[in-house]
């Protein structure tokens, strides 16, 4: 494919979405000078960030510039791995995440996640969503968590394919299928935000229009920020999109302003498709 | 001579790779034109091995016949008044000729010629493997000479060659394990022609002292297994009481929790137990553990046997803990990290996410881990022998002597005994018996393990 036609094809996806302008929006995240190390060598440099509420915000960039790594950052899934220290400030709704008093288990189920690969658990459907509601006591009764687990399958439109079969495994659904789960097994918790790393990557074109369209539903109700290698997906699902580039944010704005019309000359390159 | 032999093999087969070599580097394109279908090493395998099987083949044959034809030899030499008469004469004929034909001295003038006789054929048969094999040898190797050109697929034919040896290796290994099942079962079937199978595996009496004269009272023995295998069931269960929590729990540990560097340094530092020999930990419950339980029990106001279940089980629990805990740390490693990070990713901390997520997903060969234990526990012999005694006492009582079904094995076996007396046939019964238990287990353990994997493949 050639310069041309990509940025041609990005900008008429920009144009058919048509979305209000979202930059209204109040911000929901804040990340300032944020750097990030794992052991010796620093994969974040002083990355500042504003993310608005309710709006989908892309992160895009070539492979190994951090994206996942700042996505991390935002639940502290990065707490998991032993080498890794983040410093500079995130806060949601203003209150720091990386406060010493702040509950992290609190914080991830304020802030779901969605991975590259689809991860239900080996349970029953009905189990994989009815997971987060029972260890964080949002069920008062059997009942109750019925119903959990229904508004959050038909939240991530999967209700219709798996009424019936509520009680066989997670396991055993298609690729897309199982993503879809994992959206609802996040929901299930009623987080704010929506972390999603390349949620589509492992899914074919049918299946991810899919999650695309469910994303564009979501947005009403929750902040979602999603990492994605295609532009395309990029320019369709979101408003805000921000452009990384070897640890360093280069360029966050409107996701029709940096489709087309980048200010930096690294994120006209990456956009019409000449590294990365 | 076959040490000779062998020497033999290696120098043809070197001769004949280094000759099959020489030839495939003759079929390289000089300067481009149509490649050989082989590199030269495997015409020079092709042809090394077209002389080792000849060869091979013919020791085997030569190791059934030689020996039949020369004690054939030296017998037929015998005078008529010395001619065995039957096997028995026949073997003790046989004895003696062998030992003059080793350089034994002997008064004998007959049995001395015979013994020439012997050593001279023994002699003879050695030359003639020589020769005839390394004539077999040289032809294979010629042969396959002959069949090398730049399209013969060498490379193939030494691939097929490979995969006859693989197959002949596991055809050893499971012929063996076939075989000792089938004599095993003989012998239990011969035991079982003596006494009934009811009695043996329902009878709750094992009292397995038979008569050495035939005019001895009490020379029937009785032989009801079900002291046994209780004795055998309360050990294992001690056994897995202690080794069940403890390894699954250091399991998690090692998974879940420690360090990579506390992790290095304990995971050996624990499967170092598994190689401390059974002995040693047997004398370690006879001389300590049961001394000490018996020194509780007392001041407890118990009464404690000197040897008891208790003890044994305990050491023995001990002694299988890295199995548990090595195969369970495997097993929750192989745990997809994925699965980990949605159950932190919705706010779990680290003991639900274990609990709720990494538990279940790993059961399944955690449970394959355990019964692998228990079949490690119950062939166990060494610690039971010196801690847990000889007396088949039907109890459940962990501070009583029992025997197990391994023990009993032994001692049935150890000893002057009559071969095809019924108490040594008992043992193959017993054998029969632990080997049909440890092989379910088994097959369990590894239908559950394979179930498992289709999981996550
Ligand atoms: N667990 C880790 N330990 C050490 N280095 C890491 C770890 N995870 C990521 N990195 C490094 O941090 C940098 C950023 O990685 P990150 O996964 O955030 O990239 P990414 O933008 O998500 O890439 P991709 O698009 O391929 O997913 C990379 O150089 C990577 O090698
Ligand atoms: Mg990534």
């Amino acid at each position: 494919m050639n310069d041309a036609s990509v940025s041609a094809s990005t900008a008429a996806a920009v144009a058919a979405t048509g979305k209000p302008a979202p930059s209204t929006n109040q911000a929901k995240v804040h990340a300032a000078d944020v750097n990030v190390y794992y052991g010796e060598k620093q994969a974040l440099k002083s990355v500042s960030i504003d993310i608005p509420e309710r709006a989908v915000t892309s992160f895009i960039g070539p492979s190994g510039c951090g994206k996942s790594t700042f996505l991390r950052c935002i639940n502290r899934m990065n707490d998991t791995i032993e080498t890794c220290r983040v410093t500079g400030t995130i806060t949601i709704d203003k209150a720091d995440i990386y406060d010493s008093g702040l509950d992290v288990v609190e914080l991830r189920a304020r802030v779901g996640m969605v991975f590259q690969k689809p991860n239900p658990f080996p349970k029953s459907i009905f189990e994989n969503v009815a997971y987060g509601p029972r260890i964080h006591g949002l069920a008062r009764s059997k009942t109750d968590l019925e119903e959990i687990v229904q508004t959050s399958l038909k939240k991530a439109s999967l209700w219709e394919e798996v009424k019936d079969r509520l009680a066989e495994s997670g396991t055993g659904l298609s690729g897309g299928q199982q993503q879809r789960l994992c959206i609802a097994r996040a929901i299930a918790v009623s987080p704010e935000v929506i972390l999603m790393d390349e949620p589509c990557s492992a899914l074919d074109p049918i299946a991810t229009a899919k999650i695309e369209e469910l994303i564009d539903e979501l947005r009403e109700n929750y902040t979602i920020i999603i990492v994605t290698h295609s532009m395309q997906q990029a320019a369709r699902v979101s408003q805000r999109t921000a452009f990384f580039h070897l640890g360093v944010l280069v360029e966050t704005g409107e996701t029709d302003q940096i489709f087309t019309n980048p200010i930096d000359r690294r994120t006209q390159d990456y956009i019409t498709g000449r590294f990365g | 001579m076959v040490p000779v032999y062998f020497v033999a093999i290696v120098v043809l087969a070197g001769l004949a790779f280094a000759a099959g070599r020489k030839r495939g580097f003759t079929f390289m394109p000089v300067g481009g034109g149509p490649r050989a279908h082989s590199l030269p090493t495997y015409h020079g395998l092709y042809t090394a091995t077209a002389a080792i099987v000849p060869m091979f083949l013919l020791l085997v044959a030569w190791g059934i016949v030689a020996p039949r034809f020369v004690d054939h030899m030296a017998l037929s030499s015998l005078p008529s008044s010395l001619a065995p008469i039957d096997d028995l004469t026949r073997d003790a004929r046989l004895r003696d000729i062998v030992g003059i034909a080793n350089g034994q001295v002997s008064a004998d003038l007959a049995l001395l010629s015979a013994g020439n006789v012997y050593a001279g054929w023994r002699e003879a048969a050695g030359w003639i493997l020589l020769i005839a094999g390394a004539a077999l040898g040289a032809l294979g190797a010629f042969w396959a000479l002959r069949n090398l050109a730049p399209r013969f697929r060498a490379r193939n034919r030494f691939e097929t060659i490979v995969k006859v040896v693989l197959i002949a290796c596991s055809a050893v290994a499971i012929l063996t394990t076939v075989g000792i099942v089938f004599s095993v079962l003989f012998e239990t079937l011969r035991f079982f022609a003596r006494y009934p199978v009811q009695d043996f595996l329902f009878g709750l009496q094992w009292s397995p002292q038979t008569a050495i004269r035939e005019d001895q009272v009490g020379s029937s023995g009785a032989f009801g297994a079900v002291p046994l295998f209780a004795g055998t069931t309360l050990i294992m269960l001690i056994a897995m009481l202690i080794a069940g929590p403890i390894g699954l729990f250091a399991a998690i540990y090692m998974a879940e929790y420690a360090s990579r560097r506390v992790r290095a340094m304990a995971k050996p530092v624990l499967e170092v137990l598994a190689g401390i020999p059974t002995v040693v930990f047997g004398f370690f419950a006879a001389l300590t553990v049961a001394p000490m339980i018996r020194q509780y029990g007392e001041m407890l106001g118990l009464e404690v046997a000197s040897e008891s279940a208790l003890a044994a089980g305990i050491v023995m629990g001990v002694m299988i803990i890295p199995f548990v805990s090595s195969l369970s740390d495997d097993i929750i490693n192989a745990v997809p990290q994925s699965l980990r990070d949605g159950s932190y990713g919705i706010g779990a901390t680290k003991a639900e996410t274990i609990k709720r997520v990494v538990l279940p997903a790993a059961l399944p060969g955690i449970v394959s881990a355990f019964m692998l234990a228990v079949s490690r526990a119950v062939g166990e012999t060494m610690i039971v022998v010196m801690a847990a005694g000889l007396s088949g006492n039907l109890t459940f009582n962990p501070l009583e002597a029992v025997t197990t079904v391994t023990v009993q094995i032994k001692t049935l076996l150890v000893g002057d005994q009559e071969f095809d007396s019924a108490k040594t046939l008992s043992a193959f019964a017993l054998g029969f018996v632990l080997f049909f238990f440890t092989l379910m287990l088994n097959i369990i353990a590894l239908r559950v393990v394979r179930k498992y994997r289709e999981q996550y493949d």
